[in-house]
């Protein structure tokens, strides 16, 4: 079997995404669409904000583009440079480019990592300009109805350096995104990793004591996505403790005092 | 190899008498000498060797481990007895010669957690992962301290020092846990919510304490059976492990009744006054723990005052935060804008959860919130009304309101206000003491005088010259030619590779430029020796020498700190602060480094403690601590030569370690014998004359940070 090879710009969504409402986030956000409004996803890693993302763009049917930052990710890695091609200098769009032209979905993965410098070509995009300035072509890129601009940041890296700009966050409608009430959370695992309720609860359980240990020792407790890899494990018959701490604990720690603080809890709740 | 003989009793005489000296009387001595030439060689080495280390500190504590010795090291694991030793090295700091000989004198209480020849489990050793795993499992937080028994007073939670009542290690840390569980459940379901406390009060019945608490850990067993069920098992494995019976059928029967629903905690009440009287206690697990009672009612006054007080202040910041406008009209209203109610949620073992609404809209609580609100529920059971009534910092003493700065981990020795405790080591015991250095941060008393200046004026070309050389070092952004990938097309790269293609030859491939964004990311802290030996030109080459440094790291932009040191005895350990790393180059700081006077001795090893604590604090990519000193560390008690020296090198392993860099500049010329062993062949620096100092200083800076 071979890799599907897609351009960024016809990456549809046909299958629906399974997503699990929180509260109303869905209404809000296709509100904002509506409104040319772009939306900020704030929450921790794991809690399901890509995932939204692309149920967003199943239920607006529209082509998701999707940039991971990194604090190497300059201006012209969204906008576009030019290359050489056979002695000749050839314009190729970048990401952030090309869903404007395609009137697509943009979704800038974890913004805070990109350099402030990066993240202010986005400004003009981000206001009723709706505008994308090429400096080296000396064009401006005028987006078209359909297009979207979001983004998502952690709020939890608590960093001076990296947080974002009072100018670039107040353009944004935020969205919050939390770890879901542990209910749903459970129904999240069950339906995500196909194991029944009694385990995913407890899975959910475990969860929750990690979470009690977020900021005394542990940058972020186990996300929801962690929970739904450890029981993807225990659906394919590793045992829950041993699951536990190849998919969770050692996802969240190198310490190893933390790392058997964390087993000897698994090991409680199995 | 074979072992070597065994001392004589004679031989060991006279090794005894050498450590103990004449203090110890003869005959005294040779009593406890004779049960040693039983032993073999290794043993005898062992024991003399740990009489050496006490001796060291406290004669007295020497001879007593003498008399004990043989006996103990036949019967126990030595990694057993070390620990024991320490502990009551630790007690002799703290407490003094009467107590540490009692610990001695009590062995068997101390060894009574212990089986012959184990692996035990000591909890100094276990404490992080412990405190680890009760901060997940639990809503408020818990200490861990050690206790002769274990028992909680709701928060903190004791346990002995040294397990070994099993064979291996993995079951003894099995024990621990398992004694550190029960007692977060006895918190966590509800064994000391308030009512139940208030009705035991009550009872007059010296047999009704016993049986309430025998039915109350059989409901407890049954809480922890169903929520971590893995813990349960391993209790089970314990019981049987330890030879311990089933319960009489008498009990069976009660647990049973337990049952439906452990997690009310009532119930207990019923069934002791049921059977008091007609039923005999079983004898307790060995992970039960004890109960002290009125250590419980005492915390949890204390703790009921102070949570009602931060739970209203931080309902009201809020209030404040979510609701500005409403927060000054249901101040008149009286009505609490603040709700609290009970949603079920079947993954809590009480069956549901506190969910909060302002005016009728659920909120989400934050941390604070939420844990103390879980706290309050654990001592009442409710949310009282009046608890969600916010109010004001001002309407109360701010004891309530913060705790006390917390100072080490541990006892510590004084509660002074803004007080740190270091440990130091103690290279005779080959351990450290405890929380010994009481250290105080001062700043320096300014002065107000013509030295900056002069200063200057005195070394303008040279601080012309480390200006430039400083700027050059500075972070900036570089645009780099010729790159494989980049922003921009590099045109001149571009015709270049043209031609060639145009001549025949492959056309390169790094054809763009790329703007490149290079970092320092350096925090260095000066560390100044202010003891009395710098009087006079060495403090005076000191100051210059950080005035220069200064101009010159004020062009670099690196986050520097400067901090004098000085101290006399433990007890007054000082740091002076001169520049904190969040501080600008102020005149304020100028006139502190002109204001720079000697002091008292030279102890190091605090000084580069609470450095680099503070160094740890700062987020960068390479730490420094560099010293400025004129001598080996020195101070007025026992902190001379060796020892001293012995526990500087210590505090530096320690430093890097977390990651520090220490270098160490000094102009003493016979810091060649000591200074390779404390801090390692090639990070110091020796000036052989001290008016090269401030001409050296920035250099040497210059050149470890590129």
């Amino acid at each position: 079997m071979s890799a599907r090879v897609l351009k960024p710009e016809e990456n549809y969504i046909t299958a629906e995404p399974y997503y699990q409402p929180v509260g109303n986030e869905i209404k809000i956000f296709e509100a904002a669409y509506k409104q040319n409004l772009p939306v900020l996803l704030k929450g921790p890693t794991g809690c399901g904000k890509t995932r939204f993302m692309e149920h967003m763009a199943w239920r607006l049917k529209l082509p998701l583009i999707t940039v991971s930052c990194h604090d190497d990710l300059t201006a012209s890695d969204l906008v576009g440079r030019f290359l050489v091609q056979g002695g000749e200098t050839v314009w190729v769009d970048g990401p952030l480019a090309s869903a404007v032209r395609n009137g697509a979905i943009c979704y800038l993965d974890e913004v805070v990592e990109a350099r402030k410098d990066t993240t202010v070509v986005i400004h003009p995009l981000a206001d009723d300009r709706r505008v994308l300035p090429m400096e080296k072509l000396g064009q401006l890129l005028e987006a078209p109805e359909s297009f979207c601009l979001s983004m998502s940041y952690n709020p939890g890296y608590q960093s001076v350096l990296k947080d974002l700009k009072q100018s670039t966050r107040q353009r944004f409608v935020a969205l919050e995104f939390d770890y879901p009430a542990s209910a749903l959370e459970v129904a999240i695992v069950q339906r995500e990793s196909g194991v029944d309720e009694a385990l995913a609860s407890r899975l959910v359980k475990f969860a929750g004591m990690t979470r009690n240990l977020k900021g005394n020792g542990l940058d972020e407790g186990a996300s929801t996505r962690l929970l739904v890899h450890a029981g993807k494990l225990i659906a394919s018959g590793i045992e829950p403790v041993t699951a536990c701490r190849s998919a969770i604990t050692q996802a969240l720690t190198d310490e190893p005092e933390m790392l058997s603080a964390v087993n000897e809890l698994a090991s409680s709740i199995f | 190899m074979p072992e070597a003989q065994p001392l004589t009793v004679r031989q060991l005489h006279q090794q005894l008498q050498q450590i103990l000296s004449a203090d110890i009387h003869s005959c005294d001595a040779k009593a406890a000498v004779e049960p040693l030439a039983t032993l073999p060689r290794s043993l005898q080495e062992y024991v003399l060797n740990w009489i050496s280390r006490l001796s060291s500190t406290n004669i007295q504590i020497g001879f007593q481990f003498a008399c004990k010795a043989a006996e103990l090291v036949v019967r126990q694991d030595l990694h057993i007895i070390d620990t024991w030793l320490w502990h009551t090295l630790d007690i002799y700091d703290l407490s003094g010669i009467e107590a540490a000989l009692e610990v001695i004198h009590n062995v068997d209480s101390f060894l009574h957690y212990s089986q012959e020849h184990s692996a035990g489990v000591v909890l100094e050793e276990e404490q992080g992962v412990l405190q680890h795993f009760l901060q997940g499992l639990s809503g408020r937080r818990m200490k861990l301290a050690e206790g002769e028994q274990p028992y909680t007073d709701s928060e903190t939670l004791y346990l002995p020092p040294i397990v070994a009542m099993l064979p291996s290690t993995s079951e003894n840390f099995k024990l621990v846990k398992a004694m550190a569980a029960f007692q977060w459940a006895q918190n966590r379901f509800g064994s000391f919510r308030q009512p139940l406390l208030e009705q035991l009060q009550l009872q007059d019945d010296d047999a009704f304490l016993p049986l309430y608490q025998a039915i109350d850990n059989l409901r407890l067993e049954l809480c922890l059976q169903q929520e971590l069920p893995g813990l349960f098992r391993d209790l089970q494995a314990l019981r049987q492990a330890m030879g311990e019976k089933e319960l009489p059928t008498k009990w069976q029967a009660i647990r049973l009744q337990l049952q439906d629903n452990p997690f009310d905690a009532e119930q207990v009440m019923t069934l002791t006054r049921e059977h008091l009287g007609s039923l005999q206690g079983y004898k307790p697990r060995s992970y039960e723990p004890s109960l002290r009672y009125d250590e419980v009612v005492m915390r949890q006054n204390e703790r009921i005052e102070k949570e009602q007080a931060r739970l209203k202040v931080a309902l009201d910041a809020l209030q404040q935060e979510l609701a500005p406008d409403t927060a000054a009209q249901t101040a008149v209203a009286g009505e609490p804008p603040f709700q609290a109610d009970k949603v079920p949620d079947s993954t809590q073992p009480e069956g549901f959860r506190i969910e909060l609404s302002l005016n009728g809209t659920p909120v989400a609580m934050p941390e604070l919130v939420k844990n103390l609100i879980s706290s309050v529920m654990m001592d009442l059971d409710e949310l009282p009304p009046d608890y969600l009534v916010p109010a004001a910092t001002s309407d109360y003493d701010p004891r309530l309101l913060y705790d006390e700065k917390s100072t080490t981990d541990g006892a510590a020795t004084s509660h002074e206000e803004g007080t740190f405790f270091y440990k130091e080591w103690d290279h005779q015991r080959q351990h450290y003491r405890k929380n010994w250095c009481a250290v105080r941060e001062l700043v320096v008393k300014p002065r107000h005088d013509d030295f900056v200046r002069s200063t200057k004026q005195k070394y303008a070309p040279l601080i012309q010259q480390l200006n430039k050389t400083f700027e050059a070092m500075r972070d900036e952004d570089k645009l780099l030619k010729k790159q494989p990938e980049g922003e921009d097309i590099d045109i001149d790269a571009l015709v270049e590779a043209l031609a060639d293609h145009h001549a025949g030859q492959e056309m390169g491939e790094r054809l763009f430029t790329r703007m490149h964004h290079s970092e320092r990311n350096i925090a260095v802290c000066f560390m100044v020796d202010m003891s009395g030996s710098t009087q006079g030109w060495i403090n005076e080459a000191e100051r210059e020498a950080l005035i220069l440094l200064c101009e010159a790291l004020e062009h670099v932009g690196d986050r520097y700190a400067i901090y004098g040191f000085s101290g006399q005895t433990r007890k007054h350990c000082e740091i002076y602060r001169i520049k904190a790393f969040d501080e600008r180059y102020s005149d304020e700081v100028r006139s502190r480094i002109s204001g720079i006077e000697p002091k008292d001795y030279t102890r190091m090893g605090f000084a580069i403690r609470h450095l680099s604590s503070l160094l740890s604090e700062i987020d960068a990519h390479n730490r420094i601590l560099i010293t400025l000193s004129d001598g080996k560390p020195d101070d007025s008690d026992n902190y001379r030569g060796e020892y001293g020296i012995e526990d500087t090198r210590k505090a530096l392993i320690e430093c890097r370690q977390d990651g520090i860099h220490p270098y160490c500049i000094t102009i003493d010329k016979s810091a060649h014998d000591y200074l390779p062993h404390m801090y390692g062949a090639v990070s110091y620096t020796v000036l052989d004359d001290i008016s090269l100092l401030p001409y050296k200083v920035s250099d040497i800076y210059k050149r470890l940070t590129s």
